[in-house]
């Protein structure tokens, strides 16, 4: 067994049954906390209205820090937008969720997914530099953290790497790839990457919470 | 050709003017990847060469190596020099048969021993050794037998190169490749189902140029026609670049020659010179015709999940596996929940008393 038999084999198997395993478990445990049930008497207001009001809101740096982290939220998005374009839209990753999910969509040229992998990559490199010298970044930072960006800017190097064909035979970058991505998948439900499932629904619940009290928010 | 012929005296006979012949060991060069100054020395070294002693054994094997070495298409100078080795032993093509061709064997052994080149298509069964055997001797001590006196071994095709289809899964001979065998002897692996014959050719070409083996890559086989992959050469290249994939055989896509990446070719993943040197003479290429590499010349290739699931589509395992892994996780987390939920109830009644 060739290193990527093994990758595209049992490594990506492995490595996706963790991936469901620790996703559904610590979203439906989440989940089933929520159910206690609430004595105080409501206020009158639309839970879905204000749920989706604190996911909207929440996307835009407060009025009172706009200036202040600027950079940060711009970069956030700049790097969120680069990588959703990179991973969901090139035309062998679509393959691949093909495979899992039953469905394809269409994908983009690979110019535009190199551009976008590309600024991906900087703009992550230029997060961990900030992170691991700003004072009050460098203090707030954990482990998870750092452990969290690494594991998704290896795939994004090695990917890169394999598309265009460099330092290595293509198969071996492409199983390098591979087994980068698998260590993210792994990783992903137990460390703070969760947060990309985690984040919309807990937007969601605090707003409904706050809407039930009558807060604004 | 006569045994007290060189390859020159032999070539001038047939035919061939000296420009074929320069020709000839300009593209052998090119294709060996060796400087214009060498092409002088491959001309003068492969006009001077005497024939060598050529043993091939044909194992577990379907004929379709030795169909695309020899009958590939009219004599031209590859064929010639194909012609031009002394094949003493080859079942399809010797005319002698039984006792008098195992007896030919014996002969070239024993006249060329240390010089001989003993070619092997077809891989050996060493589950059953009678799955397979020649004049009542099995593959497995035919080729222990012939290797030991041999100056290399040339593993033609990917059966005796890597074990090819009978070693596909379950393998129900328990074939092997030469080289699981033979590890004391210089093997060229020369693989493809099958190889194309300039190949091979190219090979001998380079052993009578400079009496050695060329240089190999990591699986055995010669770097100058293995060193790039299927994918970077291939003429459709751009349209992956654009994104213009064949979503089938018949669509439009396929019809103006895009990318056949999503049909499942493995170009990308296949090291082999046929999108350069082609088939029938220059004339074609699998993924020229139509159908996307299948990556004949690499090990285990038929067990590598199908030739139409594109390579980024994996072997990852089934839908079913993957929601039992999702019922396992949404069965824990609801457990887990409880867990809290009955821990904090339990710590509140504490509190209470």
């Amino acid at each position: 067994m060739t290193l990527l038999d093994f990758a595209s084999g049992p490594g990506m198997q492995w490595a996706l049954w963790i991936f469901v395993f620790g996703v559904l478990w610590r979203l439906v445990g989440a989940l089933f906390l929520l159910s206690r049930k609430d004595l105080t008497k409501p206020r009158q207001y639309n839970s879905v209205a204000a749920g989706l009001g604190a996911i909207i809101s929440r996307s835009a740096p407060a009025h009172a820090f706009e200036k202040r982290i600027l950079f940060q939220h711009v970069t956030g998005y700049v790097w969120h937008f680069a990588l959703f374009i990179s991973v969901l839209f090139f035309a062998p990753h679509i393959l691949f969720f093909e495979s899992v999910l039953g469905f394809g969509w269409p994908h983009l040229p690979n110019t535009i997914i190199l551009i976008t992998a590309i600024i991906a990559t900087a703009v992550l490199i230029t997060l961990l530099i900030r992170r691991a010298t700003h004072p009050v970044q460098r203090f707030i930072s954990n482990a998870d953290d750092y452990i969290s960006i690494f594991v998704v800017l290896i795939p994004l190097i090695t990917g890169i790497l394999a598309f265009a064909h460099v330092g290595g035979r293509y198969e071996t970058l492409l199983a390098i790839h591979l087994l980068s991505v698998e260590v993210m998948l792994i990783w992903f439900p137990f460390g703070k990457l969760m947060h990309a499932i985690m984040t919309m629904p807990a937007r969601y619940q605090a707003g409904t919470a706050f809407g039930r009290r009558g807060v604004k928010a | 050709m006569r045994k007290d012929q060189n390859l020159g005296e032999y070539l001038r006979a047939q035919g061939v003017s000296r420009r074929g012949f320069l020709k000839f060991c300009s593209a052998t060069a090119s294709l060996m990847a060796l400087p214009p100054s060498a092409i002088a020395q491959v001309a003068d070294a492969l006009a001077k060469a005497r024939r060598p002693s050529v043993i091939w054994l044909s194992f577990q094997e379907c004929t379709g190596c030795t169909e695309s070495l020899t009958r590939s298409h009219a004599p031209t100078v590859e064929s010639l020099i194909f012609d031009a080795i002394s094949l003493d032993y080859h079942h399809t093509l010797q005319a002698a048969a039984g006792h008098g061709a195992e007896a030919a064997r014996m002969a070239a052994m024993e006249e060329n021993s240390g010089e001989y080149i003993l070619v092997v298509d077809g891989s050996i069964p060493v589950g059953n050794p009678a799955y397979s055997t020649i004049a009542g001797i099995s593959n497995l001590d035919m080729l222990k037998e012939t290797a030991a006196n041999a100056f290399a071994l040339v593993a033609v095709g990917t059966c005796a190169a890597f074990g090819g289809i009978p070693h596909a899964n379950p393998n129900p001979t328990g074939a092997v490749s030469v080289s699981d065998i033979v590890t004391d002897k210089p093997i060229i692996n020369v693989s493809g189902c099958p190889p194309i014959p300039v190949v091979i050719t190219g090979v001998l070409a380079h052993f009578l140029t400079f009496g050695t083996i060329p240089e190999l890559d990591a699986l055995g086989r010669p770097a100058a026609f293995f060193g790039q992959n299927i994918h970077d050469r291939c003429y459709r290249r751009p349209f992956y670049e654009r994104g213009q994939f064949a979503e089938t055989f018949d669509d439009e896509g396929a019809r103006k020659g895009w990318c056949l990446y999503k049909l499942g070719c493995k170009g990308p993943t296949t090291y082999n010179t046929c999108a350069t040197l082609k088939w029938n003479e220059g004339t074609s290429f699998p993924i020229q015709s139509g159908h996307g590499c299948i990556g004949c010349s690499e090990p285990d290739f038929w067990d590598k999940g199908g030739f139409y699931n594109p390579i980024s589509a994996g072997m990852w395992g089934s839908r079913d596996a993957l929601l039992g892994a999702a019922a396992a996780g949404a069965a824990l987390g609801v457990g887990s929940a409880l867990a809290a939920r009955a821990r904090k109830k339990k710590a509140q009644a504490a509190e209470e008393a």
